[in-house]
């Protein structure tokens, strides 16, 4: 028989109390990872001006809530007593809204980040948008609203772009033929973001549809048309871009813009595979007489 | 003048008015725009020019995966300094807003008995580190800061500040936990942010100075530190607290009759020394 080596006491119990440790880290770890990562995003929520996409957002975002309070503070907030800054900081339970069932809502803003509810306070779009400089982490990026005026960088909140407003054609009023523009009015890109459309009335046949048609190239996602809107749960309301727009792809190009033109510039043309088969052109190979006996 | 209760709790007094000026400076920065102090512990700006940063928080954000913009490294770096070199762990005892709510369940349980050893739930004070570093290692996987979605401390602090939602739920489970479960559990066995802190602040000078030949053995200082097992020389050496676990709170120099207990300058030259004299 062998001797056995004597225990090390110490030894086993620091293993011991090492893989326990892992043990609970692993339960832990996923019930906690299961929330994060179930809770880090919503769809439908909407950001302040200058915000980086909504991935990059929740990982920059340090939850400070500066760009609250300078929207809480900024000059233009007719009472500041009440809560009229358009931004808020996502407090847990947050989901449920002041009237259920009357407005978009987002579910699990990621507890902590800034966002608005535009039926509720819209952005007012401040000229010299007080809530971006004070981003320490860069979450909000004043160069996503800038744009070179007369040689120099200057903030544009014309070029926010935090949702864009969709219409919903079967309860606006408006496109039953009833006159309200109230979302156009209310615009203020008026005539740039939001475009009256007239159509004829082939009901009545003497009457015209002033349809409001929202340009998404524009539109910076503001939601002053959605407070605006007269109907009860509203017919014009702002998504998030990502949610409410398609993608075109890379390979269409606007022929008849210069600047889309560019993208052909130095592109080698199609790219062939060559094979046996595509060795020679299209009509060749057709006309191959042992084109049945190919293997 | 020294059995005074006033003087009996003077860093006890000093710490709540301290911790209550900064939550009321904050709230004043979002209510009206004052200056002093906006944005929260997470991130915030003294009189609208120097950045301050939680670094646990930026160090998450970090390794979740963002290029962070300067403002928010400077800020992380100046509290890191100011807590690492100079206060050591004082955020979770001068600042920290759940450390009034842990100490008042800490009180109700020395109060009201639930002091006993039934009532205390046996965890490793390791199990910070643990989930400090779990929580490193998902704020990587999940690419979001994962101790920050869940942080009583932030949940408590914002809905001060801005909207309290449901927060209060969370920190009313830090409460129950501290006055039924365990003695200090949130605060000296579970917080990571306070396990962070506690790694950092070894070298930081501020330290609580032991006399051991004034040291009568009563051991007061013990039965109140929040943090025992740093008070290991208590009687035996006269050294200073050097372990980052220590949270500056001073309740044992304030609970000592004998003066064996006071706050020292670690790094203290000679020379000071013979001038002071």
């Amino acid at each position: 028989m062998e001797k056995k080596a004597p225990v090390d006491r110490e030894r086993r119990k620091f293993f011991i109390r090492v893989l326990q440790g892992l043990g609970l880290a692993a339960l832990g770890g996923s019930i906690w990872g299961g929330y994060v990562s179930e809770a880090k995003t919503d769809e439908v929520v909407l950001r302040p001006p200058g915000a980086v996409p909504e991935e990059d957002f929740v990982r920059k975002c340090i939850k400070c809530g500066m760009c609250v309070e300078a929207c809480k503070n900024r000059e233009n907030n007719p009472d500041r007593t009440k809560q009229t800054a358009t931004l808020r900081l996502a407090a847990p339970g947050d989901h449920r809204p002041k009237e259920k069932g009357k407005y978009i809502y987002p579910k699990q803003v990621a507890i902590g980040t800034p966002y608005f509810v535009p039926r509720e306070i819209p952005c007012y779009m401040c000229e010299d948008i007080p809530c971006v400089p004070p981003c320490p982490t860069g979450a909000l990026d004043p160069e996503l609203v800038s744009s070179v005026k007369e040689g120099k960088k200057t903030l544009d909140i014309n070029k926010a772009r935090m949702g864009v407003a969709v219409v919903d054609m079967e309860h606006c009023i408006a496109y039953w033929g009833l006159q309200c523009d109230a979302c156009y009015r209310a615009c203020p890109l008026i005539d740039e973001a939001i475009k009256l459309e007239l159509r004829r009335n082939p009901r009545t046949g003497r009457h015209a549809f002033l349809l409001p048609v929202v340009y998404p190239d524009v539109c910076t996602g503001c939601g002053l048309c959605e407070h605006a809107c007269v109907t009860e749960k509203p017919a014009i309301f702002v998504l998030p871009r990502e949610l409410a727009l398609g993608r075109v792809g890379k390979h269409y190009i606007k022929g008849w813009e210069k600047e889309e033109e560019q993208r052909i510039k130095g592109s080698k043309g199609i790219q062939k595979t060559i094979t046996p088969k595509s060795e020679k052109s299209p009509e060749e190979y057709l006309n191959i007489e042992d084109l049945l006996d190919e293997k | 003048m020294k059995n005074n209760v006033l003087y009996k709790n003077r860093y006890l007094i000093s710490r709540r008015i301290v911790q209550l000026t900064i939550l009321l400076l904050y709230i004043a920065g979002n209510l009206y725009g004052w200056k002093i102090l906006q944005g929260n512990l997470s991130s915030s700006k003294i009189f609208d020019i120097i950045p301050m940063a939680d670094p646990y928080a930026v160090l998450q954000l970090f390794i979740a995966g963002s290029l962070l913009a300067t403002d928010v490294l400077i800020g992380a770096v100046i509290v890191l300094v100011f807590y690492s070199l100079i206060g050591g762990r004082a955020f979770c005892s001068w600042v920290c807003p759940i450390n009034m709510v842990t100490d008042f369940a800490n009180w109700i349980r020395v109060k009201t008995g639930l002091h006993r050893e039934e009532w205390q739930l046996r965890i490793s004070r390791k199990t910070r580190y643990w989930i400090l570093g779990l929580s490193l290692v998902l704020s990587f996987i999940i690419a979001a800061p994962a101790f920050e979605f869940i942080s009583p401390i932030s949940m408590l602090h914002r809905g001060l500040i801005f909207s309290m939602g449901f927060g209060w739920a969370a920190v009313m489970g830090v409460f129950l936990f501290d006055l039924f479960v365990t003695k200090n559990g949130w605060c000296g066995h579970i917080c990571p942010l306070g396990g962070f802190y506690s790694l950092i602040t070894g070298p930081s000078a501020i330290r609580v100075k032991h006399d051991a030949d004034k040291c009568t053995l009563c051991m007061n200082c013990k039965n109140i530190c929040p943090e025992k097992q740093v008070l290991w020389m208590v009687g035996k050496e006269s050294v200073f607290v050097t372990s980052g676990e220590c949270i500056n709170c001073a309740r044992c120099i304030e609970v000592c009759n004998d003066d064996a207990l006071n706050f020292g300058f670690r790094y203290k030259p000679q020379k000071e020394e013979k001038e002071n004299a």
